[in-house]
């Protein structure tokens, strides 16, 4: 169950057939106070790279990508309804999507936490 | 000065500038005191005829109503005229909160759950609400209705178009029996219709919201006299999903057509999609209630290309002027001087019906309506201003390549309408004709 | 000798402190409800006769129920509205150095003119025969702008900047399509651009192309170049430009867009750095919007309403939008309809905009403005704004730090490289300036300047007060570095409201009252 980052500050965990997705504690500190998430719906699918969900704070507004290619298979209601959950646990609880992949390998291009933290601090 | 910044001239300053651009001849008289320019533009204003100069019947967007003198002192206090945007909440409370009983006051009146904070005008309002309709269904098929007001029908196509949509526009409907709901295909993002229609009819919304519910369109209803609905239900009790409109009624001259006051409402869940700002509680440091712009990751300084519009300025002064008069009218006041303008319309179509060749098309109306008169309309309007009288907008100014339309007269009166209007009106188109 | 020893004390007590008021209310500063809150639902400030009665026929379609809407008494909503205006800041107190916003004096000779009821209570339907002062306004007006700018056409209708951009970037597009080059599908546009730039080419349909700024402060030529192409529509270029700057190969872009077939748009945001001394029309510009409420000073309004007539090529004249006004036999007409365009033989003309035509109480207000100045006087205006702008980066650069080395034009951009370490950032600073009593700078803009303060003091202000001015500033920066953070940090602190969460403004947004908020805020 190893979590890889992609450089747009997403995280995944690959848990047999199911990928989690959500976006990294130091994206979530660059943005401050998160207000508001919009998530997709349960039965969309998604390319690597396309938009998939949105995280606002007051003063920036982001894209979330679909780090690897699959279908939404769970949304995580919780931080809709109360997006402070972001600020406070962006990689455990405050999860974004839980996809079905359709090709697990991509994930093998993404970065392993060692490789992201050098990432973060240079970006 | 120079001396301080370590330059010999100020052109100096202007450095970067192409020498061969620099201090180009430029061919326009030189200053003039205050007392000349008064002369000069009191001269070009006197060519005109003010509509408070005598009878005046002309609507179609623009309504000539009376404004409390407190509206211009208002408007005129430094600490409103002279600010800016309040970016900076903290010394900008007064425009806050105004812009905040603004957003209430359009609500209600127009029966929908969020209002934001003004757009340009009722027009560019209407294009926006296309706008947003294409975001929101992801359809590009825009159906207007045949008594949309030319002018609303050609800003919104324009918008429109620019992004690869389709317009549908109805054929020109001067007794509100057009059937919209079967305009409505699987493409369709939204219908756009307006009530009072440009011809007056007070349009009945319910089944058309149902219908496009049914077929996943929304519906935009535009109101181009907000006066209109301190008498007649509101789009939102009909169904409408966005209410669109001008508020020049309230608080605003005529001004020539601008500036004016957009409005923009629809339902909270929409939220996220509409254009311009909003204004929203919240406390400060010391837990104090104070307003502060909201909501902005919609907007451009933020979401750049993504941006829902590209608005940035609206019309915070005309707003205010919105606000004030709608302080003082209250519920009580809107409703009285709602019905004078009902009663004024009545009076007027009542007289007009017995002059001879001329038949009232307007069966449900509020402050204005469409006569066919037995001749093209204009040479008439012409012939009454003449007189002194100005009569209403002859179709030919709003359908000058629909010929169907020219012998229609669109009439207004509201509450400055008197029985000698009236009568000068009827006895001079009598005349006329 | 008598004694009297009644009557009031004559000095007051040096001891100061916290005061908590019974009222809320701070001396001059009062505390206002909302109008919702005053329990004012039934009544009306207005004294109209009772309608007769007689005239009913609205029938089913007649408002039933509770519409919801306070009416104040006029004491009672004079009273709301000044106090609500006293927690303001405004030009006419002091400065308002917010740079590319242009917040110069408003002359009340305009306000005045706009008032005259020939212009402020006319209707645009009217019969052209009883307008035609309002008509020989906007031409007048029309031949004021072209000839600042060297410019053949003037589109009058856009209704603020933004609207003007919308208005010209659509002029390019229908000016394409008639070329048939609708593949041209690409606007460049510097990282620098207002918001409103990319906004707009992407409200036309356009895909949006930042050009990287150089390291000084100007579009990147080189890279620039590399994203010249054969799908590129426009250039959109702010000149001068949002860091302050001439942009000085602006000769070179335009020259270099045009060879690849695009157009270029010109953001007139900063026109009044110009005005007067350089023709846009002689850089190489095909279409630029100029904000009336900006260079030509009609009022700003608490945010509008604005007014951005759009100055156009030959090449692009033909597709201006309409209404215009043209003069045929010594009598104005307005040209109307789009197809009534096409009979005049202006080609393929562009759509209508909006209704009507155009801001005419900000027409009526900058003429005002022009005839008072001159041609003479819009120049100086345009020196003065330069030298005022140029006099405060040379006074604040000994203690804060300049983004660019160089002159600027009308407004002076600085980083936040001063303020390192100091636990201070650009928006403390910003709001310390509100206590000691200005109106902060343009902040965090320009995006390519980290922490941006961006100062624009406009031609009206004073030496003495741009002296105060700098002062102050300097005084908050040497405070700033000798660790006084913890000021910073509570800042503002003297001011009607202290900063305010939008974080929970955001959250769980309250856009309106209802009776559930009153119900509320009562227990």
């Amino acid at each position: 169950m190893t979590v890889k980052y992609t450089k747009d500050h997403e995280w995944v965990r690959l848990d047999g057939a199911v990928a989690t997705i959500g976006v990294s504690t130091h994206a979530a500190e660059q943005l401050g106070d998160v207000v508001f998430v919009e998530l997709p719906a349960v039965g969309k699918t998604f390319k690597k790279g396309d938009d998939m969900a949105v995280v606002e704070s007051v003063k920036a507004a982001s894209d979330v990508y679909a780090p690897i290619s699959g279908e939404v298979v769970e949304i995580n209601q919780a931080i809709v309804d109360d997006p402070a959950k972001v600020n406070a646990d962006p990689q455990g609880a405050a999860w974004f999507v839980k996809l079905k992949p359709s090709n697990a390998a991509e994930a093998n291009e993404l970065m392993d936490e060692a490789a992201y933290m050098a990432f973060a601090d240079s970006h | 000065m120079l001396a301080a910044i370590g330059a010999k001239t100020v052109d100096d300053l202007y450095g970067d500038v192409p020498k061969s651009a620099l201090n180009a001849k430029i061919d326009l008289p030189a200053h003039k005191g205050e007392l000349e320019v008064e002369r000069m533009m009191g001269a070009m204003a006197a060519k005109n005829r003010a509509a408070g100069a005598g009878p005046f019947f002309v609507g179609c967007g623009a309504y000539k109503h009376h404004v409390p003198a407190t509206v211009d002192h208002i408007i005129q206090r430094s600490e409103f005229l002279t600010s800016y945007t309040p970016y900076q909440p903290e010394i900008a409370q007064g425009t806050l909160q105004y812009l905040f009983e603004f957003q209430t006051q359009i609500a209600a009146l127009t029966g929908m759950e969020v209002a934001n904070a003004s757009m340009y005008d009722g027009s560019t309002a209407c294009a926006e609400a296309a706008l947003m309709a294409r975001r929101v269904t992801k359809r590009g098929r825009v159906v207007l209705s045949g008594a949309l007001h030319p002018h609303y029908a050609a800003t919104t196509r324009t918008n429109v178009e620019l992004l690869g949509d389709k317009v549908v526009q109805l054929p020109i409907d001067t007794g509100a029996t057009e059937d919209l709901a079967a305009a409505i295909d699987g493409e369709t993002s939204c219908v756009i219709v307006q009530t009072p229609d440009v011809f007056g009819n007070v349009r009945d919304l319910s089944a058309l919201a149902k219908e496009c519910q049914a077929k996943g369109a929304l519906l935009v209803a535009v109101v181009t006299e907000i006066m209109s609905l301190g008498a007649v239900k509101s789009p939102g009790e009909m169904g409408a999903d966005i209410v669109v409109g001008e508020g020049q009624s309230i608080g605003n001259g005529l001004n020539f057509g601008g500036p004016y006051v957009g409005f923009f409402a629809t339902r909270e869940k929409l939220i996220r999609q509409t254009p311009g700002r909003y204004c929203g509680m919240t406390v400060d440091a010391d837990g104090k209630r104070g307003f502060v712009l909201t909501l902005s990751t919609r907007e451009q300084h933020i979401r750049r290309d993504k941006a829902t519009s590209n608005i940035c300025t609206n019309s915070g002064l005309c707003a205010l002027a919105f606000t004030v008069h709608m302080t003082l009218l209250g519920e009580a006041g809107l409703r009285r001087v709602a019905m004078l303008n009902h009663e004024a319309a009545c009076k007027t179509a009542d007289a007009l019906s017995s002059v001879k060749g001329v038949s009232v098309l307007t069966k449900s109306y509020f402050n204005e309506f469409t006569v066919r008169l037995p001749k093209n309309a204009t040479g008439i309007v012409e012939k009454l201003a003449a007189e002194g009288v100005l009569a209403g907008v002859p179709g030919e100014r709003l359908w000058p390549h629909d010929k169907d339309a020219h012998d229609l007269l669109i009439v207004a009166a509201t509450e400055c309408v008197t029985d000698a209007d009236i009568e000068a009106l009827r006895s001079n188109l009598e005349r006329a004709l | 000798m008598t004694m009297n020893k009644e009557g009031r004390p004559t000095r007051g007590d040096a001891a100061t402190a916290d005061v908590v008021t019974f009222t809320g209310n701070k001396a001059l500063q009062i505390e206002e409800s909302l109008s919702f809150e005053k329990d004012a639902f039934a009544s009306t400030g207005v004294d109209f006769p009772a309608p007769s009665g007689k005239h009913d026929r609205l029938g089913a379609m007649k408002r039933a129920g509770a519409i919801g809407l306070p009416g104040l008494s006029e004491p009672e909503a004079m009273r709301h509205f000044v106090r609500l205006s006293q927690k303001n800041y405004a030009i006419d107190m002091g400065p308002f150095p917010l740079g590319s916003c242009t917040m110069k004096h408003n002359p009340r000779l305009n306000e005045k003119m706009a008032r005259l009821p020939g212009f402020g209570d006319v209707h645009p339907l009217q019969p052209e025969s009883t307008v035609q002062g309002a008509l020989e306004l906007i031409d007048t007006l029309a031949h004021w702008l072209m000839e600042l700018t060297g410019m053949p056409a003037v589109a009058m209708s856009p209704k603020a900047g933004a609207h003007g951009e919308l208005c010209g970037m659509m002029t390019i597009k229908a000016a394409l399509d008639a070329k048939g080059e609708g593949h041209r599908t690409r606007v460049l546009a510097p990282e620098s651009a207002h918001g409103t730039n990319p906004a707009t080419a992407a409200q036309c349909g356009f895909s949006v192309d930042a050009i990287p700024a150089d390291e000084t402060g100007r579009v990147d030529l080189a890279a620039f170049r590399a994203k010249l192409g054969p799908d590129v529509a426009a250039i959109m270029v702010t000149n001068p430009n949002t860091c302050g700057l001439f942009e000085r190969d602006i000769k070179a872009i335009a020259d270099a867009v045009h060879a690849v077939g695009g157009y270029f748009y010109c953001d007139g945001a900063n026109f009044n750095a110009i005005a007067g001394k350089v023709r846009p029309g002689d850089l190489g510009v095909d279409a630029m919007h100029i904000n009336l409420h900006k260079t030509f000073s009609t009022p700003h309004g608490g945010g509008g309403p604005g007014s951005g007539p759009v100055v156009l090529s030959a090449a692009l004249a033909p597709f201006a939008p309409v209404p215009y006004v043209v003069k045929e036999g010594g009598k104005y007409h307005l040209v109307e309809t789009r197809r009534a365009a096409k009979a005049e033989g202006e080609g393929t003309a562009g759509g209508r905009i909006t209704a009507f035509n155009g801001q005419m109480g900000m027409f009526v207000r900058a003429l005002a403005y022009m005839l008072s100045h001159g041609g003479d006087g819009v120049r100086q205006a345009s020196e003065d704004a330069v030298l005022n702008a140029n006099y405060i980066l040379a006074r604040l650069k000994k203690e804060m730090s300049p983004a660019f080395a160089g002159y600027c034009m009308h407004e002076a951009l600085f980083n936040d490289d001063f303020l390192k370490d100091t636990g201070v950032d650009t928006l403390d600073f910003a709001k310390a300036m509100i206590d000691e009593g200005y109106h902060p700078m343009t902040m965090y803009f320009p995006l390519v300047v980290h922490g941006a303060m961006l100062i624009e003091p406009t031609e009206s202000e004073s030496k003495e007060e741009l002296d105060l001015f700098c002062d102050a500033l300097l005084d908050l920066a040497r405070r700033a570095k000798a660790g006084e953070s913890a000021r910073f940090k509570a800042s503002p602190m003297l001011s009607p409201r202290r900063r305010l969460d939008e974080t929970a403004a955001a959250r769980k947004p309250v856009l309106r009252w209802t009776p559930e908020l009153g119900a509320r805020a009562a227990e």
